[in-house]
């Protein structure tokens, strides 16, 4: 068989780092980074008589990503300790949640082009939960020691599982995107895989489609970029069937992923699996919440995506591939509510965002993370140039610099003898002169020769220099002249 | 006059008044502890520099008029209560040398009344066992008679209570280790209702039993510590929000008309006559006073034992997993990888009673087995509650013996864990039902060892149940240990 006739059925669990201010037990700071060491305490650092106290914004964040992936919230939840030893744990427990989390059966659409063919799938959420982050250790291989740095340890994370719904490479990169795009968006976790904040596990099994029971499973362990898991998916998949062609059986166990070779090696298998001895942990009160409680953080929770775009295809008009780019990148998107508060005018804004900016972060000269340029700057300019302000070519150049150091586009064009200033006296004035000193072409045009009113034009033009727009020009000359 | 026999309260006129001053009473205390705990090895830890110093800062406040109830009083801290600066022990070569950076929620809370605070007392090894025989360090003795144990695992705070080395203590309480000690040595104990007291710094045996407590002469200086430690705290999140009450509120209150049940399990086979006897006879005492005994049953009596082994345990083998002698405590000089490092770690830092509670903890806890050990002790948790639940709609307090028997030879039991273990049959289901309990001295055997009984109450209702101890008490003639 070859590896189409399988049916690869993929999970993932997610785990996403949430942005609160302090850790999920204890007062330390939340941040990423810090001095090795510096951000711990007592409590976090496990020391003996030490007490865990719930973070209530962490609950209410992992709440409100419940509701962003359409979960429903389980008004009654317990925090379970899951017990293993590890130099970064330590305690030698992790707080986490088992038989009652937080949130449970979500659902999460994901659209995606396969074969330039457009689809559309759901993956239904299986539960969200709330645990705490481990450590880190630094292996010092020179001095043949390994060190601690308990600056991540309590630092809240939700757990997405999702049911094992996905079924290919794309999927599961599409689905990621989509949950880190509505995380940004409830404003619970800032998704960045490049520190952490976001890690994934895959689930994966093949079975034949005449097969009523799914494979046996292996589990890919910690990939924390979107191509390590279309990478990782793709590989064993191939795995997997070459094993099941040769009548060979699939050993339930967890595997690691080697984003030098792309390949997975084993880990350990089920017979060395964890007996995490799960328990109600004494220490934290369980989570009761009432109607109220639930309805408040559900109408706290920000715009989300899918209503953005539906603003943006249906009330501003923008065509729906350009608005799906826009919403598709939050900051982009906030970028673009921002400069509309300044300048109202979401077709020519969305035609900036998608143009000039677009082409500029794909250059690698705007970081969209932290732009140089405010979007009240960026709206400025965009109203000078369709005000004729400036020309279009001096607009992409004042952005130029806009991107580079920032600025207010105004103070730019000065500057630079960009800005357009319409002076109809002066205009009047220099009109006169070219009309005076060009008695021939004045005379050839009354008598019927428009031909010659480029040329008079074009004398204007040069003469004023920038100092007014074209049409105005146009329009002053074509009054002076019909007065004559 | 000794200072060294005298309550809490009687020591807070004389401080007062200046009759005596905080270093004058806290050098009376360090000498008598130079003089006897060679004998009773109760103080694992004695700060004699820091007392004395403290004693001064203590005396100024007096000195200004600006005294509070425990200001200058010299008191012993089991040695499971962090404090700053100072070795915390566990009585465990696993934390030999650990030196808290934080005080505990308690210490906090009692330092900011100045007391003086005069050591740190011997203990079970992690509060694990009722003889004080497991400690690491101290093998504690009981004021009575130094042949026989002093019960445990606050078995320092209670000996050193009974023997005038301190004027009051700190206990803790996970299944009977403030209220046992106490009744083998002649003192009053109370394990206040699960919440009252902050648990933040107090190191985790059994973290949904263990509760601070104090220990003391009387039920009147137990309250009077109570006051001092009692209430909410940011830092752990089970204690109560509930305003704490004044707990001398009902200090030489009438005992007419209280309801006093007595549950015939508590005085059932496995009870020694004299123990029997002596609570019996306390009770009538209450009778006398106008109480009304109510005959009651506690049909779960005989499996909460096993119950709270199975919670307790299992707790444990969680709450000591953390010592794999990395960050602190101690670790092998084993040279291996982590696997092998933490095993030798654990291995030669824990004793014997401490690895059978982690062993027994992690079976029950593992899974196949979770649902018949762990799952069950937790309904049978919550069998006991109602049945407590129960006796309290036809009566206000509970009378039954603090233990089975009085004091017992330090030789004695040892070897056999079970035996140990059923020991604790008089106390365990009050941290079950996360009720408060005290326990007083109510009589003395034929060989001169004290009898405790047990008080105990309806949640929250610590007054009453230093009340009624403390109407007992008034009536009844303590003989002081001879040591």
């Amino acid at each position: 068989m070859s590896v189409s006739d399988y049916i690869p059925v993929i999970g993932l669990e997610i785990h996403s780092e949430l942005l609160t201010k302090s850790k999920v037990f204890c007062t330390c700071s939340a941040e990423f980074g810090g001095d090795k060491n510096s951000r711990c305490c007592p409590v976090c650092s496990g020391l003996p008589g030490t007490l865990p106290v719930i973070n209530q914004t962490a609950v209410e964040y992992a709440v409100k990503a419940g509701y962003a992936l359409g979960c429903s919230i389980n008004k009654f939840s317990v925090f379970d300790r899951k017990n293993y030893f590890y130099p970064d744990l330590p305690k030698a427990y992790q707080i986490s949640q088992l038989n009652l989390p937080l949130c449970i059966n979500g659902n999460v659409p994901i659209e995606y082009e396969e074969n330039g063919e457009k689809k559309s799938k759901n993956i239904r959420i299986n539960r969200i939960h709330l645990e705490e982050d481990a450590g880190k250790l630094i292996h010092d291989d020179l001095n043949g020691v390994s060190l601690a740095d308990y600056n991540r340890c309590g630092i809240p994370l939700i757990e997405i599982v999702t049911e094992p719904d996905i079924s290919s490479a794309e999927e599961a990169r599409t689905l990621v995107e989509k949950i880190s795009l509505l995380l940004q968006y409830a404003g619970v976790s800032d998704c960045k895989m490049e520190q952490g904040s976001i890690r994934c596990d895959v689930n994966i099994s093949l079975m034949k489609p005449t097969d009523k029971e799914f494979g046996t499973r292996a589990e890919i362990k910690n990939l924390n970029s979107l191509k390590s898991i279309y990478r990782t998916i793709e590989y064993e998949i191939k795995r997997q069937a070459r094993l099941l062609d040769r009548g060979e059986r699939i050993v339930q166990e967890t595997r690691r992923y080697d984003d030098n070779k792309g390949e997975t090696r084993t880990m350990r298998t089920k017979e060395d699996a964890h007996d995490y001895k799960y328990f109600p942990d004494p220490d934290i009160l369980q989570v009761n919440f009432t109607d109220e409680d639930l309805d408040r953080i559900r109408n706290s929770l920000p715009e989300m995506p899918y209503q953005r775009l539906d603003k943006y295809i249906n009330v501003y008009k923008i065509p729906e591939k350009e608005a799906r780019i826009i919403v598709n990148n939050k900051r982009l998107s906030d970028l673009f509510e921002n400069a509309l508060k300044v300048y109202n005018n979401p077709k020519s804004l969305a035609n900036f965002v998608n143009g000039e900016i677009m082409r500029r972060m794909n250059l690698g000269e705007i970081d969209i993370e932290a732009p140089a340029f405010t979007a009240e700057e960026a709206a400025k300019l965009v109203q000078m140039s369709d005000t004729e302000k400036v020309t279009k070519n001096d607009a992409k150049e004042i952005f130029r610099e806009m991107a580079e150091k920032g600025g207010d586009p105004e103070e730019i064009a000065k500057q630079r003898g960009m800005l357009i200033v319409t002076d109809t006296g002066k205009v009047n004035e220099v009109i006169d002169k070219v009309i005076a000193a060009n008695e021939k072409a004045v005379n050839q045009y009354k008598s019927g020769d428009v031909k010659v009113f480029g040329f008079l034009m074009g004398q204007c033009s040069k003469e004023l220099r920038g100092a007014a727009t074209p049409k105005v020009i146009k329009e002053e000359l074509e009054k002076k002249l019909k007065s004559l | 006059m000794d200072v060294t026999s005298l309550t809490i309260k009687e020591l807070r006129t004389k401080l007062d008044n200046k009759e005596i001053s905080s270093p004058e009473l806290t050098r009376a205390y360090i000498d008598r502890i130079n003089r006897i705990d060679d004998k009773l090895l109760s103080f694992i830890t004695v700060t004699a520099d820091e007392a004395v110093t403290a004693a001064e800062k203590a005396q100024e406040r007096i000195n200004k008029g600006e005294s509070s109830p425990l200001c200058g009083i010299p008191m012993a801290i089991k040695d499971n209560i962090c404090t700053e600066g100072v070795k915390t022990t566990c009585a465990s070569k696993m934390l030999e040398n650990f030196v808290p950076p934080y005080n505990a929620t308690v210490m906090e809370k009692l330092n900011s009344e100045n007391i003086v605070m005069l050591g740190k007392t011997s203990m079970d090894e992690f509060a694990m066992g009722g003889s004080t025989q497991t400690s690491a360090f101290k093998k504690t003795k009981n004021p009575y008679n130094t042949e026989c144990v002093p019960g445990g695992s606050s078995g320092g705070s209670a000996a050193a209570m009974g023997a005038g080395l301190c004027a009051g203590a700190l206990g803790s309480d996970t299944g009977g280790s403030i209220r046992q000690p106490s009744s083998f040595c002649g003192v009053t104990g109370l394990k206040p209702t699960y919440g009252r007291v902050s648990r933040y710094g107090l190191v985790a045996f059994a973290s949904s039993l263990d509760q601070i407590g104090p220990i003391a002469q009387t039920a009147e200086d137990c309250g009077i510590i109570l006051n001092a430690i009692a209430g909410y705290d940011r830092h752990d999140g089970t204690v109560s929000k509930r305003p704490a009450d004044d707990y001398t509120a009902k200090i030489g209150m009438s005992m007419k008309g209280v309801k006093i049940a007595l549950p015939a399990e508590f005085y059932a086979e496995g009870i020694d006559e004299e123990v029997r006897k002596a609570v019996l006879s306390a009770a009538d005492s209450f009778k006398a006073m106008g109480a009304e005994l109510v005959d009651c049953s506690m049909p779960s009596l005989k499996y909460a034992v096993a119950a709270y082994y199975l919670i307790s345990s299992a707790e444990a083998s969680s709450n000591l997993s953390r010592y794999d002698g990395i960050k602190y405590g101690h670790r092998s000089e084993i040279v291996g990888n982590y696997n092998e490092l933490i095993t030798a770690s654990r291995s030669e830092g824990f004793g014997d009673e401490v690895k059978r509670r982690i062993l027994l903890g992690n079976y029950a806890l593992c899974s196949g087995y979770y649902d018949a050990y762990y799952g069950k002790a937790m309904a049978l948790k919550q069998k006991i509650r109602e049945e407590y639940a129960e006796i309290y709609e036809k009566c206000d307090l509970i009378l039954t013996p603090t233990a089975p028997t009085a004091a017992y030879g330090v030789t004695e039991n040892i070897d056999d864990p079970k035996k140990m273990y059923q020991a604790d049959i008089c106390t365990v289901t009050v941290n079950i039902a996360s009720l408060p309990a005290i326990s007083t001295t109510c009589g003395y055997t034929d060989k001169g060892m004290p009898i405790g009984m047990s008080i105990i109450g309806k949640m929250w209702d610590e007054a009453s149940v230093i009340g009624a101890a403390d109407a007992f008490e008034k009536g009844f003639a303590r003989r002081p240990a001879n040591i």
